[in-house]
């Protein structure tokens, strides 16, 4: 078994593991609080981090487990976030409780997953990016134009006034105190995050270290070998899409609560390839790397954001560069230099690692 | 030589490639526990033969009956269900995972965790896990590499790879084994090895069919050869026989033998 053990991803190294995971603990309550000193928006982004490793951590079933390069993942969001929003908006005037909707997106994203993943079997690489590219652009397309003749998704208006998430009085989005500590709409969310964040690293992890994870590796390393093996590599293609799917709907669901608000254009193509990015970045089919990715690639733009100005203002005396393309620039910098010197990514995993080394040689 | 009941039946399978005749209406029978060789010099079809009866290619011709049913081959797993394994000529294993694991995929057949069971890791799923790792670790014991069982397949020795292929295989709990080149850059203690482990698995009671290129090896391990040549059966029979057959003797040594 010791093959196992080695695989399993150790989130703090060190004699004592639960001392680390002691430490873990508290700094992932510390957050908000830390975060909400330099003011709310940036424990939203501290959201948005968690948001995206719960993204990152879907796509890494389809991308980094089964080795299926799918570049329209955000279109499993948009059905999640989609479904959240005409379930609990007045748009139609129907407000089920959050429990129903999560639920629902994701079962709806799982049947978009199948209808994606149907047609592409026969396909790799190159050829299913492509694909699944389209895939994410016609959802994006139609939930931009659903609203006529009858309207379903009211356009590029999008839809507003969407309702957080509630569970009895307690709301998301108002502040309230516990145990003399008062916790914002954001700070409620992020602790809400942690929680389905944590449930998705637990599901990785377990599926990794599984049969149907196994059949995963094996399709990846070698899909002739797989079907004489005895596996059904079209089902076992489609559990892939599905499973993928249906996180990306929880968390698209989550998305529409906390933002209340969604349009088309949060669904964009350049999302799906920020979250292909993440999971290339960080170490593709690693956990704490899938992590590791989604935290800077969230993280890195916004420091650069609060950042830039203050630095150059500092330098110069004044702005010489406009600090919006000046972050993009750094940030594609970055990534270029990460997939130059880390090619297997930021915190890859000792076998990913090792493919690369060897296929470079 | 009794007669001993018949595992596979082939009618009359035909294949071609464009206008390449690959297979002709090959015919052949192999009975159940015994070691069945099928040679011929390269291109004779002998690999097609195998992909299409384990279902990698679809033939356009002819049938196969296996154990008494009419295999509906269109896809390897289904011919991996019914209890066909097979090995390939240019070894296929998982190479970046362990030799444990690439033998834990072959039980994937005969086990039946789904995402539920591997989510929520409940006792069922728990026990089916440990009996897939005792299984794995007997197999490889079996063909005798137990020692690498944590090292990944691809740092294995070549003759290594093989066996290790053949343990997969034997994980999905085969009626006929199907050997591709099993020798093949082999040396002699290698090849020597490799017979006595073939024998082995059929005295456990798993039929063999044999793709080879060494015409001794065969000889000296088969009980019945089928030799092919441009596709199309050209002898079957017990190996004293089919090596004083002139056509076999012709086909190998190119034109007629004056």
């Amino acid at each position: 078994m010791n093959g196992h053990l080695k695989r399993r991803p150790v989130l703090i190294p060190g004699q004592r593991p639960w001392l680390g995971f002691l430490l873990l603990a508290a700094v992932l309550v510390a957050v908000p609080f830390v975060a909400a000193l330099g003011g709310q928006a940036w424990v939203r982004i501290a959201n948005f981090s968690i948001l995206y490793i719960f993204l990152a951590l879907g796509l890494n079933i389809v991308v980094g487990y089964a080795g299926l390069l799918d570049l329209g993942y955000v279109a499993f969001y948009a059905v999640g976030a989609y479904t959240y929003a005409l379930l609990a908006s007045p748009h139609f005037g129907i407000h089920l409780p959050f429990w129903v909707i999560l639920p629902l997106g994701a079962g709806l994203a799982c049947i978009f997953g199948v209808l994606l993943g149907a047609p592409t079997l026969k396909l790799r690489g190159d050829y299913l990016a492509i694909v699944t590219l389209g895939f994410g652009e016609i959802v994006r397309i139609f939930m931009n134009n659903l609203n006529a003749p009858i309207n379903v998704t009211n356009g590029a208006q999008g839809i507003t006034l969407i309702d957080p998430i509630r569970i009895g009085d307690f709301s998301f989005a108002q502040t309230s105190t516990f145990l003399g500590v008062s916790f914002s709409g954001p700070q409620k969310y992020y602790f809400l995050l942690v929680a389905l964040a944590l449930l998705v690293i637990v599901v990785n992890m377990r599926l990794q270290d599984s049969r149907i994870g196994r059949a995963w590796q094996a399709i990846r390393e070698d899909e002739v070998a797989a079907k004489a093996c005895g596996i059904n590599t079209r089902n076992i293609k489609l559990l892939a899409f599905a499973m993928g799917a249906s996180f990306g709907g929880i968390a698209g669901g989550v998305f529409s609560a906390m933002q209340g608000f969604v349009s088309p254009e949060s669904f964009s193509l350049m999302e799906s390839i920020t979250i292909l990015a993440m999971v290339v970045l960080g170490g593709m089919g690693h956990i704490p790397g899938v992590i590791l990715g989604a935290v800077l690639l969230t993280g890195l733009p916004e420091a650069l954001r609060y950042g830039i100005e203050p630095l150059q203002r500092g330098l110069f005396g004044r702005m010489i560069i406009d600090p919006e393309s000046l972050r993009m620039l750094i940030f594609g910098l970055a990534l270029v230099l990460v997939m130059r010197f880390r090619p297997a990514g930021l915190w890859p995993s000792s076998q990913r690692r090792r493919e690369l080394a060897e296929s470079a040689d | 030589m009794s007669e001993k009941p018949l595992l596979l039946e082939a009618h009359e399978v035909a294949k071609h490639f464009g206008g390449v005749k690959a297979l002709h209406d090959v015919s052949l029978t192999i009975r159940r526990g015994e070691i069945y060789g099928l040679i011929g010099p390269n291109g004779a079809g002998k690999t097609t033969f195998f992909n299409c009866l384990t279902g990698l290619y679809k033939n356009e011709g002819g049938y196969f009956i296996f154990d008494g049913v009419k295999l509906e081959a269109d896809a390897p797993h289904k011919a991996a269900a019914v209890g066909i394994a097979r090995t390939f000529q240019n070894i296929r294993l998982f190479g970046n995972m362990t030799a444990i694991e690439n033998v834990m995929v072959g039980r994937h057949l005969r086990t039946h965790a789904g995402v539920f069971g591997a989510i929520s890791r409940n006792p069922a799923t728990r026990a089916e896990e440990g009996a897939i790792v005792r299984r794995a670790e007997e197999l490889l014991h079996y063909v005798g590499i137990h020692e690498r069982a944590h090292d990944y397949a691809k740092h294995l020795s070549y003759g290594d790879q093989r066996r290790l292929e053949i343990a997969r295989a034997l994980a999905t709990e085969p009626k006929l084994l199907a050997l591709d080149e099993p020798a093949a850059g082999m040396n002699g203690t290698e090849t020597e090895a490799l017979r006595v482990l073939v024998e082995g698995i059929c005295r456990d009671g798993v039929t063999v069919l044999l793709i080879e290129h060494d015409v001794k090896l065969v000889m000296g391990l088969c009980e019945r050869v089928a030799v092919l040549d441009y596709g199309e059966k050209i002898c079957e029979d017990v190996p004293a026989v089919v090596q004083k057959d002139s056509r076999v003797i012709e086909a190998y040594l190119g034109g007629s033998v004056a």
